[in-house]
């Protein structure tokens, strides 16, 4: 093995802690990337974590970037290894020059180490057995003596992460000492043992701002709460359930009559996906803003509803946090895999609108919005998140709000329009030309405007009829629905390169971060690529334009069949050719480096074979 | 012509309930199931409960699945709202629609394929979390609408038109909605409209989930020899308690015969129905005795109907989630936005 030189790097590393599922880390972690926000240097977190709830490995990942790159980097320059279960594979994933971190206690083998990295060992295991004694909170206190540690080591200021530990144990003054006092154990015991700092140091910045810190799935079901959702319902499914959970939580806050302190929400927790989507189904019919959360499977339980949605047009909001599959696939991992099942979803000729966040405030922006689109266009919206955006800390700009924003609930029928004189109502009479009919609320008037919702078949006013004619022209309508939806959906936004470029670039959601890095590595690399980032289904009129007016665009898409190429292709009628699919899928975050390898690559290739064949 | 309106004529003589209003206001479209179908006599009681009752016909939603059962909505209360949702998922959708707005009546109406089978779970669940509604089972022990298969509510040993032989056990969706807790439970026989109306009346009265099986003939594929849920098999197989008095704080609704005698009751299509009513001394706010009572006479193959089981002191699901009195659906961003100056301090915690 080579002589290799630690890695020097302020401000610019990732830390990968490896522990065991239930040991309690969780807070000790999040308090690190927190202490690292805390220097004014952005650090992007990752929740590692497999499907199973204890006893198995966990890690958690945090990228300190003062560049503010806020997609996966790959590799790991310090791994704080906690877990021997999965000690070799963690040893073995340090980039050459990393540090090792470990709990010396028990003297390991050489054998087990690498002659190319740092090994930084603390006993402490014998520091918190030799200071508590009960089990629970030795199992805790670890945490916050390797924490610490890892201050002295990284030359974190102590100072701001027990500001830290203070607004988290608020009033909990015994709480708040004790774990002061378990930090300070840590990195006393570093600093007289151990030569500190290492490489790997954070000096203080000012490249956070007044950005926020927080999950997709709290700032989606923020959004809920802004947005006016009144009725929640949903059925457990990682990583979907946090969006319940924050929004029961946030209406718990946010949400009670301050007079009589009843509640001005409904959360129910379904049996299934089946009644969760027909409790939403039932809530909008009846002029309440709803929603569900779910993931992939959920999808698949709710599709036969939300062709009922489609086809009775019935405001609807499912927000879907994706997860890799097909089936139970790897549940804890990220993906962007139900574009097609999304946008096609249920039998039938049906198209629905998706909304594509790339983090948390886009989430939150969204999750508002989705309910003013379902009501106006009186169909599902989905709201498609990620489990890399809806389940880990993301830094973003802080959420904004209009006060004076109203909720638009589209187009609703009143009891004094219905007695207008020479009005004639029909559910499905296309007023305006724009394909969205007029509805009432069940109870809106003693003789008018009432009608039958049904998946049947039926004309004009509601009435059914399996007549061809009239299920063509309703069809027709449908689409024409659709169409109008494509100027109320948020628009793509396009970032040409800094030369002009035959080249360009589609890419969504979370995938945003690592695509803004990779542009940078690209150009590096001596390539330029103007970029569309796509924000919602129906495609808007400058997607098509955009493909235009490049020789090729390479679709950056999260799954293995690319799901958005083949909609793009299948929607705009474009040459399949024209667009070149780089795809990844093993269930990691995509990084910047996959990305401009990628791409590179191809790129490439290209200067030396014709476009057609450097196609496969 | 796929749909038939009923002409909107109205006999000056009509007599009217107390709103105003005759039976043709609560009428619907003319049915388009077979003449003579158990289903419609439960439409015509359902009219007649709502115009007893002087409910005002806009103040219901009507909701139901998928199944001949399913489509009777549009035959009831032209002038509310209904949703015939998919097969098996009345529930959900009539909770969703409860929880937007607590001020309408709920009816939901569904089949024993739809609530016994696809829709058991969702059946159960709703009982269980005591959505405020009428739940009706058009019980015939059949698929009527896919033409004839058994249902799960189809008794052991029952036959089918074609002369399959049914192993499997029937679901008795009575004892599971006393055990899942419905605070009003019932059971009648479709042809019964005299012990069936009241019976709907109080459901509708009742807060919190009120469920009514009611044995409803399919004359296509279910009233044959072999059968249990034809007339002829339920006209002497029936046994009906009758303490229809029993609801607190509300007029009593009674029928008109005394326990212990035979009462022949004609249908609309002419059936003639022997009701034998036992049990006078019947108390039926006792959830346990109810239950053992119904197993009793199960074993000996009789159909109790009755009211079985009513809760007076019951809640109802938004008893339970404590939600603002005001409908949620009229709640605008005023009630609901919680501004910037909330937004403002949820960004400084989260920095
Ligand atoms: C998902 C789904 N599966 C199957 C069907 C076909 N289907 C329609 S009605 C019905 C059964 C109806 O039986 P029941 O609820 O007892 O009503 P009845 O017609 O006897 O009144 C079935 C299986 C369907 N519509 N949807
Ligand atoms: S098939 Fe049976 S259930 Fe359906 S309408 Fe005819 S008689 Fe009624």
């Amino acid at each position: 093995m080579s002589v290799q030189s630690p890695i020097s790097s302020v401000n610019d590393f990732v830390v990968r802690f490896a522990n065991v599922n239930g040991s309690g880390s969780a807070s000790a972690n999040e308090l690190f990337a927190r202490s690292i926000l805390r220097h004014g240097v952005p650090v992007s977190p990752r929740n590692i974590f497999p499907s199973n709830i204890q006893g198995l490995p966990t890690w958690y990942e945090v990228r300190v970037t003062e560049a503010g790159h806020l997609g996966a980097r790959g590799g790991v320059d310090l791994m704080v290894a906690m877990n021997p279960q999965t000690w070799d594979k963690d040893v073995a994933s340090i980039e050459p020059g990393g540090y090792l971190f470990y709990d010396s206690t028990k003297p390991m083998p050489t054998s087990k180490f690498r002659a190319d990295i740092t090994v930084i060992g603390v006993p402490l295991t014998a520091i918190t057995n030799s200071t508590y004694t009960d089990p629970r909170q030795r199992q805790l206190f670890k945490n916050i003596i390797y924490l610490g540690a890892l201050c002295a080591l990284l030359d974190l200021d102590p100072k701001l992460v027990e500001q830290l530990i203070g607004e988290q144990y608020k009033g909990k003054e015994k709480l708040l000492s004790s774990n002061v006092h378990a930090l300070h154990l840590g990195r006393d015991w570093a600093l007289q043992n151990l030569k500190c700092p290492i490489g790997l140091q954070v000096k203080k910045s000012d490249k956070v701002g007044d950005r926020i810190f927080m999950e997709g799935n709290s700032a989606a079901a923020l959004g809920a709460v802004y947005g006016g959702a009144t009725v929640c319902a949903w059925y457990p499914i990682t990583p979907s359930s946090s969006v319940a959970e924050a929004f029961t939580s946030h209406c718990k806050k946010l949400r009670h009559d301050p007079e009589t302190g009843k509640a001005k929400y409904a959360i129910v927790q379904g049996e299934d996906e089946l009644a969760s989507i027909g409790i939403v189904i039932g809530a909008s019919w009846n002029g309440a803003r709803a929603f569900t959360a779910t993931s992939g499977p959920g999808i698949s339980l709710m599709t036969e509803f939300i062709g009922l949605s489609y086809f009775a047009e019935i405001p609807a909001v499912i927000m879907n946090i994706q997860r890799a599959g097909p089936s139970t696939g790897m549940p804890t991992r990220t993906q962007q895999c139900d574009i097609i099942a999304c946008a096609y979803a249920s039998h039938g000729d049906t198209k629905h609108v998706l909304l594509f966040p790339e983090d948390p405030a886009e989430a939150f922006e969204f999750a508002a919005q989705s309910f003013d689109l379902a009501e106006r266009l009186q169909t599902v919206i989905f709201l498609m998140l990620d489990l890399d955006i809806g389940m880990n800390h993301r830094l973003c700009r802080p959420l904004k709000w209009d006060d004076a924003r109203q909720y638009d609930r589209g187009k609703v029928m009143t009891a004094e329009m219905l007695d207008e004189p020479g009005r004639d109502f029909g559910r499905y009479l296309d007023v305006d030309g724009d394909g969205i009919p007029y509805r009432t609320y069940p109870g809106t008037h003693p003789t008018k405007g009432s009608f039958f919702t049904r998946g049947t078949s039926r004309d004009r006013y509601a009435r059914y009829s399996e007549e061809g004619a009239i299920y063509a022209d309703n069809m027709q309508r449908l689409v024409r629905k659709f169409e109008t939806a494509q100027d109320m959906v948020p628009r793509p936004l396009q970032a040409n390169a800094a030369k002009p470029t035959k080249y360009g670039v589609i890419y969504f959601g979370s995938t945003a971060p690592a695509m803004d890095e990779a542009i940078g590595l690209l150009e590096a690399r001596g390539h330029q690529l103007d970029r569309l980032r796509i924000r919602a289904f129906p495609f808007h009129s400058s997607v098509a334009s955009f493909i235009a007016d490049h020789d090729f665009v390479y679709v950056v898409e999260q799954n293995r069949d690319g799901q958005l190429r083949q909609l793009i292709v299948n929607e705009n009628g474009i040459d399949p050719v024209r667009l070149v699919p780089i795809l990844h899928y093993d269930g990691t975050p995509i990084t910047a480096r996959f990305i401009a390898n990628a791409i590179g690559d191809h790129q490439d290739h290209l200067k030396v074979t014709p476009l057609r064949k450097a196609v496969s | 012509m796929t749909y038939i309106a009923k002409p909107k004529f109205h006999h000056p003589g009509l007599p009217k309930n107390e709103l105003g209003y005759t039976h043709r206001d609560y009428e619907g479209k003319i049915s388009t199931l077979c003449a003579g179908c158990g289903h419609d006599s439960i439409t015509a009681s359902i009219i007649e409960a709502c115009y007893e009752l002087s409910i005002e016909p806009h103040r219901v939603a009507k909701i139901s699945g998928i199944g001949c059962s399913s489509k009777t909505p549009d035959y009831f209360l032209g002038n509310s709202h209904g949703f015939n949702s998919v097969h098996g998922r009345m529930p959900s959708v009539l909770t969703g629609a409860n929880l937007a707005n607590r001020d309408l009546i709920y009816l939901g109406v569904s089949g024993d394929g739809d609530s016994a089978s696809i829709g058991f779970g969702q059946f159960a669940h709703s009982i269980r979390r005591a959505v405020n509604m009428t739940y009706i089972v058009e019980n015939n022990g059949v698929y009527g609408l896919t033409k004839g298969q058994f249902s799960a509510t189809a008794d052991r040993g029952s036959k089918s038109k074609k002369g399959v032989t049914n192993t499997d056990n029937a679901i008795d969706l009575v004892a599971i909605a006393l055990q899942l807790g419905a605070s009003f439970v019932a059971r009648s026989f479709s042809g019964d409209k005299s012990q069936l109306v009241p019976l709907i009346a109080a459901a509708i009265r009742h807060k919190g989930a009120s469920f009514i099986d009611v044995i409803s003939p399919c004359i296509a594929f279910n009233n044959h020899a072999g059968s249990t849920k034809s007339f002829d098999y339920v006209r002497e197989h029936n046994d009906a308690v009758n303490r229809l008095d029993v609801l607190t704080g509300r007029d009593p609704i009674t029928v008109d015969y005394a326990p212990g005698t035979v009462q022949v009751v004609e249908q609309h299509d002419g059936t003639k129905l022997a009701l034998r009513k036992i049990d006078a001394d019947y108390d039926a706010n006792d959830r346990l005795a109810a239950m053992t009572f119904l197993q009793k006479h199960a074993a000996k193959g009789q159909v109790v109907t009755g009211l079985l089981y009513v809760d007076p002191d019951s809640e109802d699901l938004h008893t339970h989630l404590d939600t603002v009195e005001r409908p949620l659906n009229t709640l605008e961003a005023e009630d609901l936005c919680p501004g910037t100056s909330a937004l403002e301090k949820i960004n400084a915690s989260l920095r």
